[in-house]
């Protein structure tokens, strides 16, 4: 299994070739989309070539979870936000996100935002690990 | 106008690889505003053919059941872009990704044995990318397929020959 620096310089290769941003901007603490620019559609991007990079399958809800944000019967979602179950959810299916800023206003089309860099590394260790 | 940017398919292998040709021709209207006396094909456009290319078997891998549109152009070099009348390009495509949503294929653009473009597109499924949008109707894209003769060379993965959908063995 690779150390975490191998990881890290993994990941970070992934991210300045999806995102066409510089090598150092891609810290540890960076957010996908908020200090690099990543949009909804980058996702994917970014999942192929982790896949690609440490020969992983990541499965669709490993870095969203869909099926909760866009939950329409209420359990989950209500106006626009998560519910206290549905934070509850979130965090089983994302452990490695740290939600806690996110929490204060719970906004479904915030939750991508909180996803970081060091969450790609931790969602890469488990799979290798796995 | 047709939105047709190849000819036909020559290969089409399911769940891997697919290549169409276009014939360049001075019909085309296009090519008399770019440029009046120096007609040439839009790498843009050539861009739109080597996606139908990589978009219809992505579209087929999934069992035609997801519409596909062209997402993101991740990479793209062209070696060359003076493409005229006469020409006849060959588009080729290989899946490198399938997911629920979307896909990525590997491309290359030729003209004859000579590499004039190469790169990676992504594909999204349109259901998740444009919340239920629908920007084309059911059956177009297996129609353009049936435009292109895919079933004519279409292959499974055990090499027998891919039936129509709409006529299955």
């Amino acid at each position: 299994m690779p150390s975490k620096d191998e990881i890290f310089a993994g990941v970070k290769d992934a991210l300045v070739e999806a995102l066409a941003v510089d090598e150092d901007e891609v810290t540890s603490e960076a957010t996908l989309e908020g200090d690099l620019g990543a949009e909804s559609i980058d996702l994917l991007d970014i999942v192929y070539r982790l896949e690609k990079a440490f020969d992983i399958k990541i499965e669709r809800g490993e870095l969203i979870p869909e099926e909760i944000v866009n939950d329409t019967t209420g359990k989950f979602v209500i106006d626009g936000k998560l519910t206290a179950d549905g934070i509850t959810e979130v965090r089983k299916r994302i452990p490695y996100a740290d939600l806690t800023a996110f929490e204060k206003n719970p906004l479904v089309q915030n939750l991508a935002t909180v996803l970081t860099v060091k969450d790609m590394c931790y969602l890469v260790e488990q799979k290798l690990g796995a | 106008m047709h939105w047709y940017w190849i000819d036909k398919f020559t290969v089409f292998e399911s769940k891997n690889r697919a290549e169409a040709v276009k014939a360049v021709t001075l019909a085309e209207d296009h090519l008399h505003d770019h440029f009046p006396f120096a007609p040439m094909m839009p790498a843009s456009l050539i861009i739109e053919g080597i996606a139908q290319t990589a978009g219809l078997l992505l579209y087929e891998a999934k069992g035609y059941k997801e519409k596909v549109v062209l997402a993101k152009i991740p990479k793209f070099t062209f070696h060359k872009t003076e493409v005229r009348a006469g020409d006849m390009l060959t588009y080729k495509a290989k899946l490198e990704s399938v997911h629920d949503a979307g896909g990525v294929a590997s491309v290359q653009v030729c003209r004859g044995e000579e590499l004039l473009g190469e790169g990676e597109l992504m594909f999204a499924h349109l259901g998740q990318a444009f919340a239920g949008q629908s920007l084309f109707a059911d059956g177009d894209m297996l129609d353009m397929m049936r435009t292109f003769r895919v079933f004519d060379v279409g292959t499974n993965a055990d090499g027998t020959k891919m039936p129509d959908p709409a006529f299955p063995a």
